[in-house]
């Protein structure tokens, strides 16, 4: 039995949640020294899951499992691909960068690191697990604690509001998800005898045909899987803050203090994304085959209209919660061409956007507890009170606007490709509509070039306020610290994406074999 | 080392120093800038090396140098990285590094090194320094490094995705050094600040190039590469590419990809209609404008084309029909070379008249290329490059003398409005007379400057291939004599119109060497291209063995192109439009010198077409009123006022205040139906037993009472029970 890395990495936070539980109260800096430790224990050992997963065998790896219900069929299985390695770095990345920009959390300490652990462990869950029930079972881990964090430690004006708004569609999504999951457990253990939540089980079954039959509805019958399919998917997409069902996450963002934005953003909406193509297209494959292409259009509307409402905030959160509403659509947009390009987009766009949009949300926030304001047109002259992170806002706006040597431009192009060979006549062909939407969506590339060079040009240079020239200091070297690990990451996969092709085409190909080949 | 190797290194150095600069010597000003020259006479060297390895390599052309790694895996095979050197890179390395490298010795003496550190710039950074020395100087020199690096990669990239990755860190650094006076306000709240002006230059190139991007994606897609030897040197691909049909009806997928990546370059070299950016960009420091506005960066668009030319012209024989793009080319660059030079003619900004002349010359290349004239494209690219630097960095030394009289007299004038010099030929000989040897190529001054010989290259061919072209180009030459001599005669002729322009000072020598050697290469960088069938001179020049350009330049394509016949009505043309224009400019402004406060001479009789002129006509204004409020209609009041506040928002609310108001209807009946019966229940209990505490006293004798008369009671019930009157 080899060291059970992938458990070690989802339970080091919840283990940790509890041990700075017992801390006394008053024991603030120990608190945090601990949760800094837990937390590069967690990137630590990612990084090494990362680097020592066999890329050219491919498939699932560090994989555990242990019988946990036998009787219903849910057993506690883990392991990583291609595509949720990735992931699982990035929510290591995150925690650390999120422990150490939240150093100055100055109102119970104890209560908010333990409760992002807790966030911490469902994410890395529902990232390595194999089978269906765990995933729910850790998505709603990671779901719970939202609330509280946002609710207690959250921006004061609408705290309560967005908490409540949050937390409502998140659970909602995740209960149709969770029907949609429990029809597919009924229907293939009816068809094949054998009730698991297996995953890799259910996709064996799938692809044996058993979930091709009809069901009848208002006495129309239709395929199993074309009725189910946008119930789990949209169930899940709706944390990937899908269109229409994206409100609740600019409100969300905007409320919570720094660090769970960063999480919420950088990793949270991954989650759905990530679920929405596990448990959604991956599972039944043909209801994606036959919903995702009006998905397409959504996304589409997603990528276009995020980017539109961001030019028009002026405070920096919301703008960057909308514009991470304009790039999670990129994602689904990459997972809706159905081919190969299309695929490897949005897997590295759900990695490059959830380090980029990290930096955004720390660099505003560190912006944010010096000048007191978000508000845009308030700041200005930054760059000569806090450089680095000029520099890190900067970078994170390159890796935004998809400029090449920076993360999001790998992300981009691919997404990009793949939506136009989908309109092409040819191998990938899905729809002409496909080559029109890509064109008009590369305008939100521009949109978002605007809103940012003009947020980096209003917020750090032009003239400073007297109040602030006196008052705002610069960052610590935590918060250097933070800036430089988001955006190592952002620049070493922006040059060199061998780091992370590789491993993610390794992943979809196994994603796309659903499709059958392509 | 193989030459490969040495190819790859090109770019490193700048790279190198830019890192070295950011990381080690952000507080050290001698040793920033000796890093960036010397990794920068480095990459030059290299280069030079290549470049005469090239250029004695026998067949050069059918063989190149290069070398490729691979880089993003792909569905099936890898988008490779690599690097190529073929005679047009050659080309480009001979002049790309070189005028690198004399900017950044430039500026130098520009920025003041050497001067001290006025406190009062301390203070307010990202302004112009008043006095003395920059104190972004470290900066400055980091951008200009990082800059050359993206130049030099765009320039050996084998394949389109290196390129355009080049292209991008270009765009970056120029939106960087744009707004490199990050600080700096003006009084006239009309007047673009340098930030504005730096997001404006990125935003306009960025329309250009989410085309060339999508031009680049649809090319992959039919191709299968993006390498250029793969793509450009195979007949069979772009044969194919050129039958098949594109999404739109009648275009070829070859056309289709042509006028994408054309988009590209009508952004990042400002041809019309996204030529508006330029001029705002000349906010940046001189050597900048001199550096990304003429001689690199907007050179990388034209580039870029004459790169891509065989896909342009893909299906496209010698003095047949033009292709769709060639055509898009042929006309937008004709109509920007015009366009652009009227209006150079009504400026006053002595880098403004240049910015526009570089559009219009930018236009005659694209024209070139357009008319299929691609060598000749391909040499104006090289000389404008030398001459365009020159007159740029001539205007920069021209804005510092006058900026170091200001100083001295402490008036408040605009030390760049060309209306406030006069007669600085006395105070700056050296700069007179480089500026002069660049007005005149540019000019295209008969004979002896090299603008003309490339110009005139371009006319000869426009004549044979497109009448219509030849003479708009015709016309744009003669007003670029014109304002040339404008320019001159206002700058350095007559008598100082100001205090200013009277104490002004030549500048340093960092400031004069690189103007001298520039200026020699704008006058003899033109023989290499004479044409053999030039009179005398190409018989003279062919015996030299110097004007081997045509011959080694035509080996990049697969056919190579042939010389047109030589013609005597162009080249007359040619002489007259340059000597006419010069000479007219003289007579406006050179024979009677304008005196200080007198208005431009050209004012009244244009009139109206002057004000339209100055204007740019209203091309600002126009973008604004037809892009850019639209955006912010559709951002501010459709999607997000409409559809997210209203709509989503208000739906969800509805669904919200619904939830409520059932929840306060159950609340409501639980009350009644629910809560209230056990509460009246508890309130009887309650008053049952509130009334039986009266009896309740605490007083043994009350007590007592009562259980006697309980017992009576009981006794009297008990007897009449037992005595059975009860029954």
């Amino acid at each position: 039995m080899n060291f059970p890395f992938l458990s070690v990495i989802a339970l080091t936070p919840i283990i940790m949640a509890v041990l700075l539980l017992a801390f006394p109260e008053d024991r603030k800096s120990e608190v945090r020294v601990a949760a800094l430790a837990g937390a590069a224990a967690c990137l630590g050992l990612s990084l090494w899951v990362y680097f020592t997963y066999d890329v050219s065998a491919g498939g699932y790896q560090f994989v555990e499992k242990f019988a946990w219900i036998p009787k219903l069929g849910i057993e506690y299985h883990v392991g990583v691909d291609g595509v949720s390695n990735p992931m699982v770095l990035l929510t290591g990345i995150v925690i650390f960068t999120g422990v150490l920009i939240s150093w100055g959390i100055d109102d119970r300490p104890r209560e908010f690191f333990a409760f992002l652990f807790i966030l911490a462990s469902g994410v890395f869950g529902v990232f390595v697990s194999l089978d269906l029930f765990q995933l729910f079972f850790f998505y709603e881990i990671a779901v719970f604690p939202m609330y509280l964090l946002i609710a207690i430690w959250g921006w004061k004006v609408t705290r309560e509001y967005a908490a409540m708004k949050l937390t409502l569609f998140l659970f909602i999504g995740s209960v149709f998800s969770l029907i949609g999951a429990l029809a597919m457990y009924f229907a293939i253990g009816k068809a094949t005898g054998v009730y698991t939540f297996d995953m890799l089980k259910i996709a064996e079954a799938q692809a044996a045909g058993a979930l091709n039959f009809n069901v009848s509805l208002f006495g129309s019958m239709i395929p199993f899987e074309r009725l189910w399919f946008p119930i789990v998917f949209f169930g899940f997409a709706v944390l990937g803050g899908i269109y229409p069902f994206h409100n609740w996450s600019p409100d969300g963002h905007v409320a919570a203090p720094t660090a769970v934005s960063m999480f919420h953003a950088g990793v949270l909406m991954k989650l759905g994304a990530f679920a929405a193509l596990r448990v959604g297209i991956m599972l039944m494959p043909e209801g994606a085959r036959f919903h995702l292409p009006w998905i397409y259009v959504l996304t589409f509307i997603n990528v276009v209209y995020g980017s539109f409402i961001a030019m028009r905030q002026t405070d920096l959160k919301y703008m960057i919660g909308y514009s991470s509403v304009s790039h999670m659509g990129l994602v689904s947009m990459g997972f809706a061409t159905l081919n190969y390009h299309g695929y490897l987009g949005a897997a590295m766009q759900m990695f490059a956007h959830g380090v980029m949009t990290a930096m955004l949300f720390a660099t505003v926030g560190m912006v944010y507890d010096r000048a007191h304001t978000r508000q845009r047109d308030e700041l200005g002259g930054m760059a000569k009170k806090m450089p680095w992170v000029m520099a890190g806002f900067t970078i994170a706006a390159l890796s935004s606007m998809g400029m090449p040597g920076f993360a999001g431009f790998m992300a981009e192009f691919p997404i990009f490709m793949g939506g136009w060979s989908a309109g092409q006549p040819g191998a990938n062909f899905v729809a002409p509509y496909y080559s029109w939407l890509t064109i008009i969506s590369a305008i939100a590339i521009v949109i978002t070039a605007a809103y940012l060079l003009i947020a980096v040009q209003r917020v750090f240079f032009g003239d400073i306020s007297e109040e602030h020239d006196h008052h705002v200091g610069d960052v610590t070297v935590l918060d250097k610290v933070a800036i430089t690990t988001l955006a190592t990451a952002m620049i070493a996969v922006g040059v060199f994406p061998f780091l992370m092709g590789p491993m993610v085409k390794s992943g979809i190909e196994a994603a796309l074999r659903v499709f059958g080949g392509s | 080392m193989p030459i490969e190797t040495l190819i790859w290194l090109i770019p490193v150095p700048p790279l190198l120093s830019f890192f070295l600069i950011w990381l080690f010597a952000n507080r050290n000003k001698a040793l920033s800038h000796t890093i960036a020259i010397v990794l920068m006479a480095i990459s030059w060297i290299i280069s030079l090396y290549v470049f005469l390895t090239a250029i004695t390599t026998e067949h050069f052309g059918a063989e190149v140098f290069g070398h490729s790694v691979p880089w993003l895996p792909t569905g099936d095979g890898a988008l490779n990285m690599g690097v190529m050197v073929d005679p047009l890179t050659a080309g480009m390395l001979f002049f790309v590094p070189l005028t690198c490298l004399l900017i950044f010795i430039y500026s130098v003496g520009y920025h003041n090194f050497g001067g001290r550190l006025d406190p009062h710039d301390v203070h307010s950074t990202g302004s112009p320094a008043h006095n003395g020395v920059e104190p972004m100087y470290s900066r400055f020199f980091a951008f200009l490094s990082l800059f050359a690096f993206g130049m030099l990669l765009l320039v050996v990239a084998d394949n389109l995705l290196m390129m355009f990755v080049g292209w991008e860190i270009m765009g970056l650094c120029s939106y960087l050094l744009i707004g490199f006076w990050h600080g700096r306000n003006y009084d006239d709240p009309k007047k673009i600040t340098p930030r504005q002006a730096a997001v404006k230059a990125f935003m306009t190139t960025r329309v250009g190039d989410v085309f060339m991007m999508l031009g680049i994606v649809y090319l992959y897609f039919h191709t299968g590469t993006l390498s250029f030897r793969e793509i450009l040197y195979n007949e069979d691909v772009l044969h194919h590419l050129a039958e098949t049909p594109s999404y739109i009806v009648g275009l070829s997928v070859a056309a289709m990809v042509g006028l994408l990546l054309f988009a590209g370059t009508v952004g990042k070299s400002a041809q019309f209609p996204l030529h508006v950016w330029l001029p705002d960009a000349m906010e940046g420091p001189t050597p900048v404008s001199a550096m990304i506005h003429a001689a690199t960066m907007v050179s990388a668009g034209v580039y870029a084309m004459v790169r891509m030319f065989p896909l342009m012209s893909a299906g496209w024989h010698h003095g047949e029909a033009l292709t769709p793009p060639m055509m898009a080319m042929g006309f937008i660059g004709a109509f920007t070379a015009l366009f652009a030079s009227t209006i150079a003619v009504a400026q006053r900004d002595v880098k403004k008249v240049l910015a526009y002349s570089t559009i219009s010359q930018l236009g005659y290349m694209i024209a070139a290329l357009g008319i299929g004239a691609y060598i000749a494209a391909a040499f104006h690219l090289i000389t404008h490059a030398f001459f365009k630097a020159l007159l740029f960095l001539g205007s920069g030394s021209v804005i510092h003398g006058v900026e170091h009289g200001v100083h001295h007299t402490h008036e408040h004038i605009d030390p760049q409005d060309m209306f406030n010099m006069g007669a600085l030929r006395k105070k700056m000989p050296i700069t007179f007379w480089t500026f002069l040897i660049g007005g005149f190529a540019l000019s295209g001054f008969p004979f002896v400057t090299a603008g003309f010989w490339s110009k005139d290259e371009i006319l000869a061919d426009a004549f044979v291939a497109n009448q219509l072209v030849f003479w708009v180009l015709v016309i744009s030459a003669f007003l670029t004599a014109f304002y040339t001599m404008r320019q001159i005669a206002l700058t350095f002729l007559g008598e100082p119109r100001t205090h200013s322009a009277e104490h002004a000072q030549e500048t340093a020598w960092t400031m004069t060497t690189p103007l001298v050697i520039l200026s020699f290469f704008a006058i003899f960088a033109g023989f290499v291209g004479v044409p053999e069938h030039f009179p005398a001179l190409g018989e003279l020049f062919h015996n030299l063995n110097v004007n081997r350009f045509h011959e080694f330049i035509g080996g990049t394509l697969i056919e190579h192109p042939e010389a047109v016949e030589f013609n005597v009505f162009p080249l007359l043309a040619s002489i007259v439009v340059g000597v006419g224009g010069l000479t007219l400019g003289w007579l406006v402004y050179g024979w009677k010198p304008l005196k200080a406060g007198q208005p431009d001479p050209l004012a009244k009789p244009l009139g109206p077409i002057y004000t339209l002129l100055e204007n740019k006509y209203y091309f600002d204004e126009l973008y604004d009123f037809i892009f850019v409020r639209p955006a912010r209609w559709i951002s501010e009041v459709l999607v997000y006022q409409v559809m997210d506040k209203n709509i989503i928002d208000g739906f969800l609310h509805g669904v919200a205040r619904v939830a409520v108001a059932i929840g306060i209807f159950f609340k409501g009946a639980e009350k009644v139906i629910i809560n209230d019966p056990p509460d009246r229940l508890a309130d009887f209990t309650q008053w049952l037993g509130r009334s039986f505490r009266v009896i309740q006293t605490g007083r043994i004798q009350s007590y007592l009472l009562i259980v006697m008369l309980v017992a009576v009671a009981f006794g009297g019930v008990y007897y009449l029970m037992l005595s059975g009157l009860v029954k």
